[in-house]
């Protein structure tokens, strides 16, 4: 256990590094940064100074060194259009969005797994068919035309809840939809398929021949077994919801690190583009780290090897 | 009147190529204490006798469509669901699955999975649910129960994980319990051992016991009386002793041909012939007579009943006739 | 939704997005571009106020829905194809060169896949977005780094078995240079399958570039995308729902037609894989 966490740590940090250097690229495809620091009409000589100021006179592999050690110390620099450092600006809406993201998964597993293991429970009844249409739907609905259909039905149409920002509970539940939608027909399509195999197995069997009744057996005995693959999934779609939150958090105008890089997108401020895609990579190396680790909580043969 | 009475009872299988006639009118009786044999084939169908008798035929192809089981003169063919689980599966019948190695749900512990039918059939509950169970642990000879009883299925050997099953089938003192080939899996050692364990919980707890195995060898130490199964019908039944040393079906012969004796030579592994048949297409007649090397011209074309011949003996075979006459020169007295 | 039947509504739903794409100016009742403020935010012919010269109403500046979906298709289809094809041919040849050469080649490459997959594509488009110019090649970049990986994966997976197979030892026994063994023996064994993912990607991709182009990052005006007709339908919300949900309709429609049919390829020629 102790070498397998090693090894995943291990993975986790190459990834970080990868994540790094592709920045690192875009920065110096980016054009000649001082052209976009200077005044029109600088000298050479100013350039120069600057160029020297910022290092950028020296060879490559060393401004990636000072770029590595600047990120260990999270210094990605100042953001032009906040004047905060990018990385405090960030952080400081990470809640928001990890608040969302969290939210989208909570309303994904919410439907998928009642629908996946009630569809492998009553197979090829109409909640089966119902929930293998669902999922095809889901899947071909991005999400965030998900979000403007919440929106233009939900909120505009019916008033029942706010479109826009965040505060209260109530504000979360659109969004939280609009992004959980997307993993809900995979969830339930492994959840289904994972149950079908489960409860034709010697142990259900073996707990039906023995008198315990169905309803345990299905949502204790049999989907705890069903939890492996499920989290597996989890790990997978998490990230994709991470990306989700970008797109989500413009529709619903939801004050997170997606909307924020975004908006530093289109006002070129590039400090706070990179240090957003590091965050996102640090945020999905650290929750597959985690889906690693909880296996051996979830599943006691894992844990011994 | 019977512990438990089976009559005709029959399980079809409706798959997609067809229907399999599992158990195809079977008849069994069984007496509080007593050990019945039940001994075929694999794709006999005693295994889906002992689910049958459960009401557990498998899902969804499986469905008893006919006959009745009847445990101290209750009817349970017919009975939903809910009821089979909380009064009859695990209380008054229960069942020890063929392979240990996943008959044992992976992500509980033993001792939960113990505790459970305790649990669910109201015997008891909360710490005193784990005590008994780590007790039972204990009944089944698990060293240090109380510490195993936390661990997990995969933390025990085949033989251990088989006495857990044991536990957990016996946990609510059923008066019948099902034993379908609990050995078949096992090392021989292992075997042994558990052979032994089963005698002694049987005796010590009287419950009545149908075990069910394709080895006559194994079942001659154990059961009192036998039936012999073939193409989910039972072609012969009788006390061990009787079907031991008169058999009176060519199957029976057969596969006592094939079990090994000690100090004599084996001549061939298996004493019958050919191939159990494709259950979908089972030939005319007899089932038997592709394979019956006594096999007449009226084994093709009509089936035979059930003979009562001599000391509760049965057989569904034409030889009877001859077959009882031939006993009764070899027999003195008999 | 029956399993096994070959499934045409698909095929036609797809046929039809071709179509659009290939002979676009010439089916669209109005251009694409084409201003009419007189008209502006007439409902779809269904509604009340909507007219049969705007089967599917118009935006706020009375430009034709109909014929934009139309046109817009053009640049989906474009932006797909062009993706699949590059995407599709780098992560075949990392693939296989990973799957046939093993060792440090090997190493390597999954090393990148396991890079390229950690980093979310939304994030990596943004980081784009913010150096490149913005349009179709930034767009096609993009996905062709985010989606190498599916074919990288599966084709290095197929080439470890495939290598041992015997028709490949012959071939490296008998002297067979390795680029004729890649196009002449291992190309032809992974056609099903890269037909399988190439099918499955297109509905991706089109999500993706909406996307991207719904943000203002990927196709720019005055080009129409259906992204781009969902942002600019964003700021009439309230007043004119089709100009919303048609868009949005048609990005489903085609989506959803590209999976069925991956589907239905992959159940049918390659069911051992469930998980593409």
């Amino acid at each position: 256990m102790g070498r397998y966490v090693l090894r995943r740590l291990a993975h986790g940090l190459i990834a970080i590094l990868g994540a790094l250097l592709i920045v690192f690229v875009a920065q110096r495809l980016s054009g000649d940064p001082v052209a976009l620091l200077l005044p029109m009409d600088a000298s050479a000589e100013d350039a120069a100074a600057m160029r020297e100021m910022l290092g950028l006179d020296r060879p490559i592999p060393t401004q990636f060194w000072v770029f590595l050690t600047d990120a260990a110390r999270g210094d990605f620099g100042e953001s032009y259009h906040w004047n905060a450092p990018a990385s405090e600006l960030l952080l400081d809406r990470l809640p928001a969005t990890l608040e969302l993201a969290f939210a989208g998964l909570f309303f994904a597993l919410l439907l998928a797994v009642p629908l996946g293991v009630l569809s492998a429970v009553h197979r090829g009844s109409w909640i089966d068919r119902g929930a293998k249409l669902f999922a095809l739907l889901g899947q071909a609905m991005p999400a965030f035309w998900v979000g403007l259909l919440l929106i233009l039905f939900v909120a505009v149409r019916l008033e029942w809840l706010p479109a826009f920002g965040r505060g209260s509970l109530c504000h979360l539940v659109l969004p939280a939809i609009a992004l959980g939608w997307y993993p809900v027909a995979a969830m339930t399509r492994t959840l289904r398929s994972a149950m079908l195999d489960i409860l034709e197995s010697d142990y259900v069997r073996m707990e039906r021949a023995i008198g315990l009744p169905e309803s345990s057996i299905v949502w204790r005995y049999a989907l705890r077994n069903a939890a492996v693959p499920l989290v597996t999934l989890v790990g997978v779609y998490f990230a994709n919801m991470l990306g989700g939150t970008f797109v989500v958090e413009v529709v619903f105008a939801w004050p997170g690190v997606g909307r924020t890089v975004v908006e530093a997108v289109f006002s070129r401020d590039f400090p706070v583009v990179q240090a957003g895609v590091l965050l996102s990579a640090v945020v999905f190396v650290v929750v597959n780290l985690v889906v690693d680790l909880s296996y051996g909580f979830i599943d006691p043969r894992i844990r011994r090897d | 009147m019977s512990l438990l009475a089976v009559e005709e009872l029959r399980t079809h299988l409706f798959l997609k190529r067809g229907v399999v006639k599992a158990v195809d009118g079977v008849s069994l009786s069984l007496d509080a204490g007593e050990v019945l044999g039940l001994i075929g084939e694999s794709g006999s169908g005693k295994t889906m006798t002992g689910l049958s008798i459960l009401g557990l035929p498998p899902r969804p192809a499986g469905r008893i469509v006919g006959g009745s089981v009847r445990l101290e003169g209750r009817e349970l063919v017919g009975l939903d669901e809910k009821t089979l689980a909380r009064e009859v599966r695990g209380r008054q019948i229960a069942m020890i699955s063929q392979d240990p190695m996943t008959s044992l749900n992976p992500v509980f512990q033993v001792g939960e999975q113990v505790a459970a039918p305790l649990r669910a059939h109201g015997l008891a509950r909360g710490a005193s649910a784990r005590a008994a169970a780590v007790a039972e642990l204990d009944r089944v000879r698990i060293p240090s129960a109380v510490v195993r009883a936390r661990d997990y299925p995969h933390q025990f050997s085949g033989g251990m994980r088989q006495r857990v099953v044991a536990a957990m089938a016996l946990a609510c003192r059923p008066q019948v319990l099902i034993a379908d080939e609990p050995t078949s899996a096992l090392d021989v050692t292992i075997q042994v051992q558990f052979m032994d364990l089963l005698e002694e919980i049987q005796a010590e707890t009287g419950a009545a016991l149908v075990f069910i195995t394709h080895d006559l060898g194994v079942a001659a130490s154990l059961c009192h009386r036998i039936a012999v199964m073939y193409a989910g019908r039972i072609v012969e039944s009788g006390p061990t002793r009787t079907i031991y040393t008169s058999p009176a079906h060519p199957y029976t012969r057969g596969l006592l041909a094939s079990v090994p004796r000690l100090g004599e030579p084996r001549e061939r592994l298996y004493g019958i012939g050919g191939a159990p048949p494709d259950p979908l297409r089972l030939p005319g007649g007899c089932a038997f007579h592709p394979r019956c090397p006594e096999a007449m011209e009226i084994c093709r074309s009509e089936e035979p009943p059930l003979v009562q011949l001599d000391g509760g003996h049965s057989g569904r075979c034409w030889l009877h006739e001859q077959d009882r006459g031939r006993r009764r020169e070899l027999e003195p007295g008999g | 939704m029956i399993e096994g039947r070959f499934p045409w509504g698909s095929a036609a739903i797809l046929g039809v997005v071709l179509v659009c794409a290939i002979a676009g100016p010439l089916l669209t009742p109005h251009g694409a571009g084409t201003i009419s403020l007189r008209d502006s935010m007439t409902p779809p012919a269904w509604a009340d106020g909507g007219a049969w010269a705007y089967p599917l109403g118009t935006d706020n500046l009375g430009r034709d829905i109909l014929s934009r979906i139309i046109a817009g298709a053009r640049v989906s289809v474009t932006i797909a194809l062009y993706a699949i094809v590059l995407s599709g041919g780098l992560g075949t040849l990392l693939g296989m060169a990973a799957g046939y050469f093993g060792g440090i080649v090997d190493s390597v490459i999954s090393r990148l896949i396991d890079v390229q997959m950690s980093v979310p594509a939304i994030p990596l488009a943004m980081l784009f977005a913010a150096v490149l110019p913005p349009g179709e090649g930034m767009v096609i970049l993009v996905i062709v780094l985010t989606y190498w990986t599916w074919y990288a994966r599966v084709v290095r997976g197929d080439v470890l078995s495939l290598r041992e197979r015997d028709f490949i030892a012959l071939a490296k026994v008998a002297g067979v240079s390795t680029p004729m063994i890649f196009g002449r023996h291992l190309v032809p064994n992974l056609l099903n399958t890269l037909l399988i993912l190439a099918t499955l990607q297109f509905g991706s991709v089109i999500v993706f570039e909406a996307g991207l182009s719904f943000l203002g990052l990927g196709i720019q005006p005055p080009q129409v995308s259906w992204g781009g007709m969902l942002a600019d339908g964003r700021n009439f919300i309230e007043v004119a729902w089709w100009l919303i949900t048609m868009p949005g309709l048609a990005i489903m429609a085609a989506c959803l037609a590209s999976n069925l049919l991956g589907d239905w390829l992959r159940d049918t020629y390659d069911p051992k894989r469930r998980q593409l």
